[in-house]
């Protein structure tokens, strides 16, 4: 039942949403939440005209902007390192983060089929995989992680190419130079089914990723509510449709 | 401060790759910077504008076209199955022939302004006094245009050590391999360990400081003898 107070409330978020009352958030976004964050984005803006300009990079990349004073109000995070980090040193509003997605690894192949994907890796019978920088993208530290686990580390090795981010090892992958990736499902999430295999979650640590507001966007309430919208069921059902998970 | 190890690798592998790529383009250049310098036909200028296109075009994309061209659906990926493998991305050899296409123009545009500029008086003289094509490229024409070839090879092997774009979209960043010094430094900032990433970006500040003075002291003692 709508009563009184509800339409009262539904016209005061008609008025918010009038242009008069239209700001800009300005989101610093992981590489690997790209899609999902356009769409969100989208929908965001058409719900409330405010208007949000994304920037996306590698999480490591994105930081090292954001420490010298890169006008954005938000960090999507692809890891919940640098958004505690972000806090620590002054740069992000204590209180304001949480975790927006977990992200799950998967092995990509357009050549093999990855059924048994265990299998395909166990056989060793390709010349590169390519993984995320296990040093700066927490896909890359879970794909060393599950490699270590299942004791392919000193077999891959010499076999490993790196991207800068995860969507470089996806294009390494795309372009057939590597024949096989470790990405984030997310990414590949519209392939046939035999392309992927997805890694069951215990062979690597929790990809947690955190948002966070920023200094910059302290006083930003477009910002703030953003934030609000990406812990909606709305965008939850969003965010999970596009191969990640949320507890 | 960071050990001599970490830095070691990328600049042995940095300085192989201008060495390697410098070498190369000297021998694949200086015939298309004679070429364009001596022939008349009309589609002289298309050729030219075409070694130029490096210059303008952004590295992602000639790294993107690389990375195509350099895979197992390309050319490059045909002439690596020669040897068992699936793609020359990813490798030195890629590096190679990346950093060839992407430096073309700095060795050829001085060699053929150094061409040029000998005009036609002493290539005509050398042939009068009996001198065959080849004898009087190495003996007139080369000796006069030296000029040209110090500043070509300079810029190719600067330019090479200063890639960045190309490399980091075909080489997947492998130590010794493909992991050249710009990329460790860029991977050194990403990662937050700014103490190391000062050290090497101090040393190609100097490095560029050397080099772009020594481009100035060549031009002063050499410039006017054949310019």
């Amino acid at each position: 039942m709508v009563g009184a107070r509800g339409i009262g409330a539904l016209a005061v978020l008609l008025l918010s949403a009038l242009p008069a009352h239209a700001a800009l958030v300005r989101a610093a976004v992981a590489a690997n939440f790209t899609k999902v964050a356009t769409e969100l984005a989208a929908r965001f803006q058409a719900a409330t005209g405010n208007e949000v300009r994304l920037s996306f990079g590698a999480t490591g990349a994105l930081y090292a902007q954001i420490t010298q004073g890169a006008p954005f109000d938000a960090l999507l995070s692809a890891d919940d390192r640098r958004t505690a980090t972000a806090i620590a040193e002054g740069l992000g509003v204590p209180g304001t983060e949480f975790t927006y997605a977990v992200g799950r690894l998967a092995l990509y192949s357009p050549l093999f089929d990855l059924t048994d994907g265990e299998a395909v890796l166990r056989a060793g019978d390709f010349q590169h995989i390519a993984i995320a920088d296990p040093k700066t993208a927490p896909y890359g530290a879970a794909a060393m992680a599950m490699l270590e686990k299942f004791g392919l580390t000193e077999g891959a090795a010499p076999r490993i190419v790196t991207g800068e981010s995860i969507s470089q090892a996806l294009a390494f992958v795309e372009s057939g130079s590597a024949e096989l990736g470790l990405v984030a499902l997310s990414q590949v999430v519209d392939k046939p089914a035999t392309q992927i295999w997805l890694v069951p979650p215990e062979n690597y640590p929790a990809i947690r990723q955190n948002a966070v507001l920023l200094k910059a966007g302290e006083t930003n309430e477009a910002a703030r509510a953003f934030l609000d919208y990406l812990r909606g069921d709305a965008a939850i059902a969003v965010i999970k449709a596009a191969g990640y998970t949320l507890e | 401060m960071p050990t001599l190890a970490e830095i070691a690798s990328p600049i042995a592998l940095t300085a192989a790759l201008a060495s390697v790529t410098t070498i190369l383009l000297l021998l694949i250049g200086t015939p298309i910077a004679w070429w364009l310098a001596r022939t008349k036909v009309r589609w002289r200028e298309p050729v030219a504008a075409l070694v130029a296109l490096p210059l303008v075009l952004p590295p992602t994309v000639i790294g993107f076209y690389l990375l195509i061209a350099l895979g197992p659906y390309g050319p490059g990926g045909a002439l690596a199955s020669l040897w068992g493998a699936r793609t020359l991305a990813f490798s030195f050899e890629g590096l190679v022939i990346g950093s060839i296409a992407y430096s073309l123009p700095f060795m050829v545009q001085p060699l053929r302004v150094a061409f040029e500029a000998l005009g036609e008086e002493p290539i005509e003289a050398a042939a009068t006094l009996g001198a065959g094509p080849w004898q009087t490229f190495a003996r007139v024409a080369a000796p006069l245009a030296r000029t040209g070839f110090f500043t070509g090879a300079i810029l190719t092997f600067a330019h090479t050590v200063g890639e960045f774009g190309v490399v980091l979209m075909i080489g997947g960043n492998i130590p010794g391999e493909t992991k050249v010094l710009s990329i460790a430094i860029y991977d050194l900032v990403e990662r937050g360990d700014w103490a190391s990433a000062h050290w090497l970006s101090l040393g190609m500040v100097v490095f560029a400081f050397v080099v772009v003075s020594a481009m100035m002291l060549i031009d002063r003692r050499y410039g006017r003898v054949t310019g």
